[in-house]
């Protein structure tokens, strides 16, 4: 039974990890703009010209 | 003011409805045809301008990532506007960061609404090599630029970005504040800290659960508790802060608010479970706590939400220049508003805002104070004369010599008055139903507390402070506090989504509260002084004295609302005059032929539009007048529905030429009254709340500013709720002012919302205090009964207050 310690331990430190990412990303402002990034992703390369206006309408 | 007739055809016909032409770069229907390049149709040269920029730069990709991107240009931007920005006293103000080589700057541009927007922001590189980086929050709507200030100048940048269509809003009042209004970082870490402890000790908390009927989880108890005793830490100690302090600034003030019983239930729960620990009797009640904690705060996320973008606190600084032009014995020199004195002598272009209250040394003023008083037609002004401060030369340039500093200026005097030192959100929060409540609730709390410890000191005093102290954990008023929170959070949702913006919750309460209703005439009723909006070529002011002399000679209403519309104006000479029933005047000025009248006569394409349309050709340039109707869209709707459960009044700075119409609109018994000075509405508001009522103000300008400062709740009516208001507690979009007694309707149900989760959460309340009471509390009843009854209030809320959404016709969603 002396296992269940260990996962006991484990599941904290998981979860734990999981805070931790849940506070870097709003320490790096990833919170800020969030409708900005999904826009920004459309423009990276060059523009194919139609199926980018087929996107953007929708 | 009404000089059109309806039925009048001598000069204009309805034009027909064409195939919309759309302007490639705004997406305007284009009145005039002819501004082309290849096949693309613009509305005016601005927007064709701006096309050619991006098309040499290669940037045409603009117009791919959306249709129409652009933002109507048809107001031309002043060259000189931006001069101030070369004085380095200034520009340093605006400066994120300077050193080396690179200035970084931070711009709030009201125009950014799509994809479009954001990318040529993004590639203003392109535009100009010494721009090395720009990057735009959507959100906030503002752009960093990073760039070389010995090749480019901060005034070149901001004007590069103006022929783009993207003039950015500079005010140096509110460069401060806007880093202030960010997002609350450290209540998202509180949240997300609650949550995870509040989801381990739960987990935790299962096996005591269940520990009275098997033995095996027995030997593991005392880790449990111990680990949940150390995940509670962080909760007790750094979530639960904010309502700590909170509680502890209202006894200071010897108000019993609603977060002083919540801490008295999180204290005695939270030392009840240490000692229940430490002592080896039990497994404490620290999933309530961290439970309730966490919900709280979430409830207090939802609530907070600000409206990033929107500002609510402006005052007449956002509206005045930041900087004018000095003329000294050296030259003119730009002068910051701040350093501006006495006998300055200060030189006005077009368009431009006095800053402070002058005598007119040089040059016609001819002052449009609509911005002050809210009368609407321009004053001509002689030299030696006095203008005031805030009102705006329309017409030729100016040279006009201070004779009282900014702050002591007739209008920004109105600033001076005390309704402004009052802090209205403050106030709201103290005198909040839910407050009230809770106070009553504390006392009835402590009466049943000092019951049972005389019942059970009667017969067993062994069960004093277990069940005392049971009861108190269990009738923690933070049902009254979620009721309160998510029925906020989920109102302020649904009104912000049908175009009303409030500045905090509170002011959801006052609005329910309110029983009258006092309007603002010009630009909130009324559309303003102008009837016509032009299109196309944009008239210079030689051009509108040609306009001017034209048209004063016919007798046509049209005309005579033309003549109303450009001002009292030099006649000049005249040759050919000659007025053709039915179609329109043509005469000859210098050898300019002039033509007034439909689109056929003048030789254009029909309009697309199916307003009425007047078209004025001078050789071969046109431009289109439309006429504007006398109100606002949707008022004379609006108005009926909102009369059936308010009084109302009306003040205007204006004239009282509009009596009969309004007083047929607002009904008999509302008050009227005119020529009434910005500090007049203020006096009227407060004689109103005198008399014991509850008065919203509903205005649009500067005029307006200290009644929506007084008024219990100031809302300022907005065409774009992006541009300059003046401070007040919610903006309305204009474009939706049919939803407006709707949203009324909401605001007022919200108490009866709130009232009816709260008496769901004291029936649950009864429960766990019967069984407190009588000592048979269990950490299992309690981990029951918090979740449960925490739920079904954020069920109520949200619901009752969506379905009432619905059912008066608002949508729920963002559009």
């Amino acid at each position: 039974m002396s296992a269940l310690y260990l996962l006991i331990l484990a599941s904290i430190a998981v979860a734990a990890t999981f805070l931790g990412a849940f506070i870097w990303s709003v320490k790096s402002d990833q919170f800020e703009d969030q409708k900005g990034a999904s826009m920004r992703m459309l423009y990276d390369n060059e523009i194919i010209q139609d199926p980018i206006i087929e996107i953007t309408k929708e | 003011m009404l000089l059109v007739n309806e039925d009048s055809d001598l000069l204009v016909e309805e034009a027909p409805v064409k195939t919309d032409v759309l302007c490639y770069h705004c997406g305007a229907p284009c009145i005039v045809t002819g501004i082309n390049i290849e096949e693309k149709a613009f509305c005016c040269d601005g927007c064709k301008l701006v096309y050619e920029i991006l098309n040499t730069n290669g940037l045409c990709d603009y117009y791919k990532l959306q249709s129409h991107p652009g933002l109507s240009q048809i107001k031309p931007i002043r060259n000189y506007k931006y001069a101030y920005l070369d004085n380095e006293e200034i520009a340093k103000k605006l400066y994120k960061f300077t050193g080396g080589q690179y200035t970084i700057v931070t711009f709030y541009i009201p125009g950014v609404h799509c994809t479009s927007c954001m990318w040529l922001l993004e590639h203003l590189n392109k535009l100009d090599e010494n721009i090395t980086e720009s990057r735009l929050n959507f959100t906030t709507k503002e752009v960093t630029i990073h760039f070389r200030q010995e090749k480019i100048s901060l005034r070149k940048v901001v004007e590069l970005l103006a022929t783009i269509g993207y003039e950015p809003y500079i005010s140096l009042d509110d460069s401060g504040k806007v880093k202030a209004k960010g997002f609350d970082k450290a209540k998202i870490y509180k949240l997300g800290i609650a949550g995870f402890c509040f989801g381990n000790i739960m987990m935790m908390s299962f096996p005591e659960y269940l520990s009275h009927n098997s033995g095996i989880e027995h030997q593991y108890a005392s880790l449990f508790r111990y680990l949940n005793l150390l995940l509670s830490i962080p909760v007790f100690f750094y979530c639960a802060t904010e309502f700590f302090t909170s509680a502890w600034k209202g006894l200071q003030q010897k108000m019993l608010n609603i977060d002083a019983p919540i801490v008295l239930a999180l204290l005695i729960t939270y030392s009840r479970s240490i000692y229940e620990i430490l002592s080896g009797t039990g497994g404490g009640y620290l999933d309530s706590m961290s439970g309730i904690v966490f919900f709280m705060l979430v409830g207090r996320v939802v609530q907070e939400r600000t409206y990033r973008s929107i500002s609510f606190n402006r005052d007449y600084k956002s509206y005045f220049p930041i900087a004018v032009n000095v003329v000294t014995s050296s030259g003119i020199e730009s002068r910051s508003l701040e350093m501006l004195k006495e006998k300055d002598v200060v030189q006005l272009h077009n368009d431009e805002i006095i800053p402070a209250d002058a005598i007119v040394v040089k040059g016609n003023a001819r002052v449009d104070y609509s911005f002050v008083t809210g009368e609407s037609d321009p004053v001509v002004i002689k030299p030696g004369e006095t203008v005031y401060a805030g009102g705006r030369q329309v017409g030729e340039e100016l040279t006009i010599q201070i004779i009282k500093p900014v702050a002591g200026s007739y209008l920004t005097s109105l600033w001076n008055h005390y309704a402004f030192s009052k802090n209205k959100i403050k106030e709201n929060k103290d005198n909040s139903a839910v407050h009230l409540l809770s106070k009553y609730f504390t006392y009835v709390l402590f009466s049943l507390a000092a019951m049972t410890a005389v019942y059970w000191w009667m017969h067993d005093p062994s069960k004093i402070l277990p069940s005392v102290s049971a009861m108190l954990i269990v009738a923690c008023p933070c049902a009254l506090l979620l009721a309160a929170t998510y029925t906020n959070g989920n109102l302020l949702r649904i009104l912000s989504n049908n175009g009303l913006f409030l500045r905090d919750a509170s002011v959801i309460e006052q609005l329910g509260n309110i029983d009258h209703i006092v309007f603002d005439k010009t630009g909130t009723l009324t559309q303003g002084s102008n009837h016509f909006h032009s299109s196309g070529h944009q008239l210079s002011e030689q051009e509108k004295n040609w306009l001017y002399t034209v048209v004063s000679s016919s007798k046509h209403p049209y005309s005579k609302a033309l003549v109303a519309y450009l001002g009292k104006r030099e006649k000049l000479k005249v040759a050919g005059w000659k007025e053709t029933t039915g179609k329109g005047l043509e005469a000859y000025i210098d050898f300019n032929r002039i033509l007034v009248g439909s689109a056929a006569f003048v030789g254009v394409a029909p309009a697309v539009k199916e307003k009425a349309t007047l078209y004025v050709r001078i050789n071969d340039k046109i431009t289109a007048f439309f006429f504007i109707p006398e109100f606002r869209e949707n008022v004379p709707q609006v108005i009926p529905k909102i009369a059936q459960h308010y009084t109302m009044s009306l003040l205007s700075g204006d004239n009282d030429k509009q009596r009969p119409l309004l007083q047929e609109l607002l009904g008999i018994r509302s008050d009227l009254r005119f020529e009434q000075k910005p500090i007049d509405k203020l006096q009227y508001i407060e004689d109103l709340q005198r008399k014991g009522k509850k008065v919203m103000m509903l205005g649009d300008g500067l005029n307006d500013a200290g009644a929506l400062q007084q008024s219990n709740v100031g809302i300022t009516l907005a065409d774009d709720i992006n541009n300059f208001t003046p401070s007040c507690d919610a903006i309305l979009d204009a474009k939706k002012f049919e939803r407006f007694p709707s949203l009324l309707k909401l605001a007022r149900s919200a108490r009866s919302i709130v009232i009816l989760s709260f008496i769901v959460s004291v029936l649950y309340n009864f429960i766990g205090l019967y069984i407190s009471m009588t000592g048979r509390m269990s950490p299992m009843i309690a981990a029951i009964l918090m979740p449960v009854s925490t739920l079904s209030i954020v069920l109520i809320t949200t619901g009752a207050s969506s379905l009432l959404g619905k059912y008066l016709g608002l949508s729920l969603k963002n559009q």
